[in-house]
């Protein structure tokens, strides 16, 4: 018997209307909107890491946005610990933003220039009630050990860090109110290669720790195999497969995943290909044709790819793909 | 290893002028040589000089005095025809650069239409109708002047709420008062202190020359504007009159401008 | 001589906290048809290595040193000469194209204009020429969009469109200023061979500055790895990934996973580079190394070469490579 996911997606979809002048209005024309989402399936175990990546305009950080209700679906449903995450009274909310966390990618505009580390992390515990105030100073000192800071770094401005530096105070801000999901939203892909390793290491850390679900979205394939329990690989706003992390890497079924798997250079200088991998560009969000997402770039079309949209199907236990081709 | 900030020159130039300048606002009696309304027949229109270093008027009132008391009224007029325009142009500002959408709209259209009169014109206009007098240059005022602070307001808390840590806020469950006044505010908040600064300057310059044209204070109440228009009459005999005042002015707008150059040097982010 | 030889090259900039050494004595070898690849994390002084051989750097910058091409010295050329061989013999390419590109001209006009100034085409040779070339980058439909503006191409397509203004002039070196950064996996490996398809058929020698081991392994040559500024590393590919001797190179290659260890931590290097201000006496990685002893403070290392084609500047890579 399987446990009941921690967070459920059910055929959630989301469009960003583009903006129209006063002209377009008058002459009626039609509203254009980029379909960031278009019915995505998706589950998250309690204590997992799932990787989800994708290329851009796949929709994985307005995925990641849905999960924590920065952004609200606009049909389709996310179910969290069983309840739907739609309620939206202030204290529904509130009790949600606890358990569901979340860290930007750009360690530069993601924390208050103005405001101290203290002041950042002491807010949170304040808000959230997580402790009295005389409690503040030696829960915010325990902060700063989990994320590996110093003590010192309590009382200084965001600019005395550096990017690393500053993504683990993300981190630490979304650890100070104990959630049990932290979705990670490329967060390490603005670092140095050699930062980037000092950030995961530490995310491995306090996923054994605490026992964090982790929602780890990212373009980079290595750093997404090597910490992942599960990926989901998405394109142009949909989930085109889902599985374990090896059984997806050693055996990739949909054609998507094989073209990025093959065209991700590999640290092995002797196995070098000629040909590129895939061909053409990533077609424009703004008018996805009907049908399977893929159609305009796969070696493998054929009709009914054109019409009918092909949905997650299991290949293996806990394998799925959204693929016409037979088995 | 923090380098602290070095106080800009032109704040310290500003700050100078102007501590200087609410010395003689608060106590101007322990200042001034003289009692500012006192007639001395024995020295009518004198011109500067050891006794009357800014010369005496046509009522051999002492102009230094006249000059020095008015810095009382002068530095009001700043801070009353200014401070609440700010409060309530920042709050406007920052509900409306948030919410954005139809709000941005509306109130953009409304500042196009404020900024396009004439300040000056339009001041003098209501005071015309509600009658002479400070207090009623402080309303057409506070009426017209709140949209400036409110639009450079909007402007930044516009950019400030689509940046990350905006995001992060609302991702912590904070409530968008809190947004908005606790994080975004005090990044968007230096240009309307700059400009404070400034308007601070005009509101001195608006205050005299309504005086200058009987429409602000009232006599015998000393304002810079007020004396100006006391000398006009004698530019040719007895310049001092109105040059001296003149001067004040200058000094104290000079004040408020290099100041808020400092502040803007000083406050400026960090990256 | 042919190819590239960099010698000695030195760039230091004036700066309110001091003087940056941004590039401090670096020396380079491009054979013709040779991928060279520059890899560095942020501050390595890869990209203005790249603009100094150009010459492209401007006051308060200041360049020293040679830069030999072809046989002569590109650091004493005049202006006149410096500007036939930028984009001509030696053209460039960027990261972002989208402020590489002049958003107001067409494609058209940008390619053409490249070649009046490095060709003795006519006009209409030169709209014959420009059609070629971006049909020879792989652009769909290319005669078309030859009279299409920048903003109307994706991020892989305006990457090509400057790639064929650069070959325009039919380089023989051309320097590549972390091409493929901002692009998508699938669409950097389409733009990553066009670029080794063009080395083979053009006999073209390229310089490859970038920070993604992953690409350095798909396409170079040989490898020159930096640090604070200096070369600290250089060899052939195979010998850099097999049997690394610089403790950074060591830790480099450990930051980055391979397959087999999932969910294991990753060898990381702790601390973060030296301020190009305020560089340590001696070695500039010792202050994070393990292997670091007084010698390594006290001097700085030189490049010694030890197996063909393989040099470091470690005292102590003997121990490093056990």
């Amino acid at each position: 018997m399987t446990a009941e996911p921690l967070i459920a997606v059910r055929g959630v979809h989301k469009r960003f209307p583009v903006r129209r002048s006063a002209l377009d209005w008058l002459l009626r024309r039609e509203v254009l909107a980029v379909q960031a989402l278009a019915g995505v399936d998706l589950d998250i175990n309690r204590g997992e890491t799932l990787g989800v990546v994708g290329e851009s305009g796949c929709g994985k950080s307005t995925l990641a946005r849905c999960l924590v209700r920065l952004l609200e679906p606009d049909e389709g449903l996310i179910r969290f610990d069983g309840k739907p995450t739609d309620d939206r009274s202030r204290e529904g909310r509130r009790r949600f933003h606890r358990r569901v966390q979340i860290t930007f990618q750009d360690p530069y505009s993601a924390l208050n220039p103005r405001m101290t580390v203290r002041q950042v992390l002491a807010e949170a515990l304040a808000v959230h009630r997580m402790r009295p105030a005389s409690g503040f100073p030696s829960r915010i000192a325990e902060l700063l050990d989990l994320v590996r800071l110093p003590q010192d770094a309590a009382d200084r401005l965001p600019h005395a860090f550096s990017g690393g530096q500053r993504q683990r105070i993300g981190i630490a801000r979304a650890l100070a109110v104990e959630p049990d999901v932290l979705v990670a939203d490329e967060l390490v892909s603005a670092l140095d290669v050699s930062v980037q390793a000092q950030v995961i290491n530490l995310l491995l850390d306090l996923q054994g720790r605490l026992g964090l679900t982790v929602v780890f979205v990212a373009h980079d394939l290595r750093l997404v195999r090597h910490i992942s329990h599960r990926v989901a690989v998405m394109y142009l706003g949909r989930v085109v497969e889902v599985g374990p992390t090896e059984a997806l890497f050693s055996g990739p079924v949909h054609p998507y995943t094989v073209a990025l798997l093959a065209a991700a250079p590999d640290l092995n200088p002797r196995r070098r290909t000629t040909r590129a991998a895939t061909l053409g560009e990533l077609p424009s969000p703004l008018a996805i044709p009907p049908g399977c997402p893929y159609q305009t770039r796969c070696p493998f079309v054929f009709d009914r790819c054109r019409t009918e949209r092909p949905v997650l199907t299991e290949h293996t236990p806990g394998h799925a793909a959204a693929c016409h081709r037979p088995a | 290893m923090r380098a602290a900030r070095r106080w800009p020159a032109t704040l310290v130039a500003g700050g100078i002028i102007l501590a200087a300048s609410l010395v003689l606002a608060l106590v101007p009696s322990l200042v001034a040589p003289y009692d500012p309304d006192a007639f001395d027949y024995a020295a009518l229109l004198a011109g500067p000089s050891a006794a009357h270093p800014f010369g005496a008027d046509n009522f051999g009132r002492d102009m230094l005095s006249r000059v020095i008391h008015a810095y009382t009224i002068d530095m009001q007029i700043a801070l009353f025809a200014t401070v609440v325009p700010f409060l309530v142009g920042t709050a406007v500002g920052a509900l409306v650069g948030y919410t954005g959408g139809l709000a941005e709209a509306v109130f953009g259209r409304v500042v196009d239409a404020v900024i396009t009169f004439p300040f000056l014109v339009l001041v003098i206009a209501i005071v015309a109708v509600l009658g002479p007098g400070l207090r009623n240059m402080y309303v057409a005022v506070g009426v017209v002047g709140w949209v400036f602070y409110a639009r450079l307001i909007a402007a930044e808390i516009s950019v400030q709420r689509r940046l990350d840590y905006a995001d992060a806020g609302r991702a912590m469950g904070y409530g968008p008062l809190r947004i908005i006044f606790r994080h975004l505010l005090p990044n968007a908040i230096t240009p309307a202190i700059v400009y404070w600064m400034t308007d601070m300057a005009l509101a001195i310059l608006l205050g005299s020359s309504l005086g200058y044209l009987g429409l602000g204070a009232q006599p015998p109440t000393a304002e810079w504007g007020t004396l100006i228009a006391d000398g006009k009459n004698f530019m040719t005999t007895a310049w001092w009159i109105a040059v001296f005042p003149g001067l004040a002015i200058v000094l104290t707008g000079l004040g408020f401008s290099l100041t808020g150059d400092g502040l803007a040097e000083l406050l400026a982010p960090r990256r | 001589m042919t190819g590239l030889q960099v010698r000695n090259l030195t760039t230091l900039f004036d700066t309110p906290r001091g003087q940056a050494h941004a590039v401090d004595g670096v020396d380079l070898d491009v054979a013709p048809g040779e991928v060279l690849g520059l890899v560095g994390e942020s501050g390595s002084g890869k990209s203005v290595t790249l603009r100094s051989i150009l010459r492209l750097i401007r006051p308060p910058g200041r360049v020293t040193g040679q830069v030999a091409w072809q046989g002569r010295d590109l650091m004493a050329l005049g202006p006149a000469a410096l500007r036939q061989v930028r984009g001509g013999e030696i053209a460039m390419i960027f990261q972002e194209p989208m402020s590489a590109l002049n958003p107001v001209l067409t494609v058209r006009a940008q390619i053409e204009e490249s070649l009046r100034a490095h060709t003795t085409l006519d006009r209409a040779g030169r709209r014959r020429r420009a059609a070629e070339l971006l049909d020879r980058v792989g652009m769909p439909d290319a005669t078309r969009r030859l009279d299409d503006y920048p903003h109307q191409f994706s991020g892989g397509m305006r990457q090509r469109v400057m790639i064929a203004i650069a070959l325009a002039s039919e380089p023989k070196l051309l320097l590549a200023d972390e091409p493929t950064t901002a692009l998508d996996v699938t669409i950097q490996d389409q733009i990553l061979k066009l670029l080794l398809d063009l080395r083979d058929s053009m006999g073209m020698s390229v310089l490859f500055v970038t920070h993604d081991l992953g690409v350095v392994a798909a396409t170079c040559d040989r490898v020159a790895v930096m640090y604070a500024g200096r070369v600290v590393e250089m060899a052939d590919v195979l010998d850099l990934f097999d049997a690394p001797r610089h403790p950074y190179t060591r830790g480099l290659l450990g930051s980055v996973p391979r397959g087999g260890a999932e969910r294991t931590l990753l060898t990381s290097v702790e601390g973060t580079p030296p301020s190009l201000t305020a560089l340590p006496p001696g070695c500039a990685f010792a202050p994070r190394c393990g292997w670091a002893t007084e010698d390594c403070r006290s001097a700085v290392p030189p490049m010694e070469v030890f197996a063909r084609g393989h040099a470091v500047a470690c005292i102590h890579h003997q121990r490093v490579a056990a």
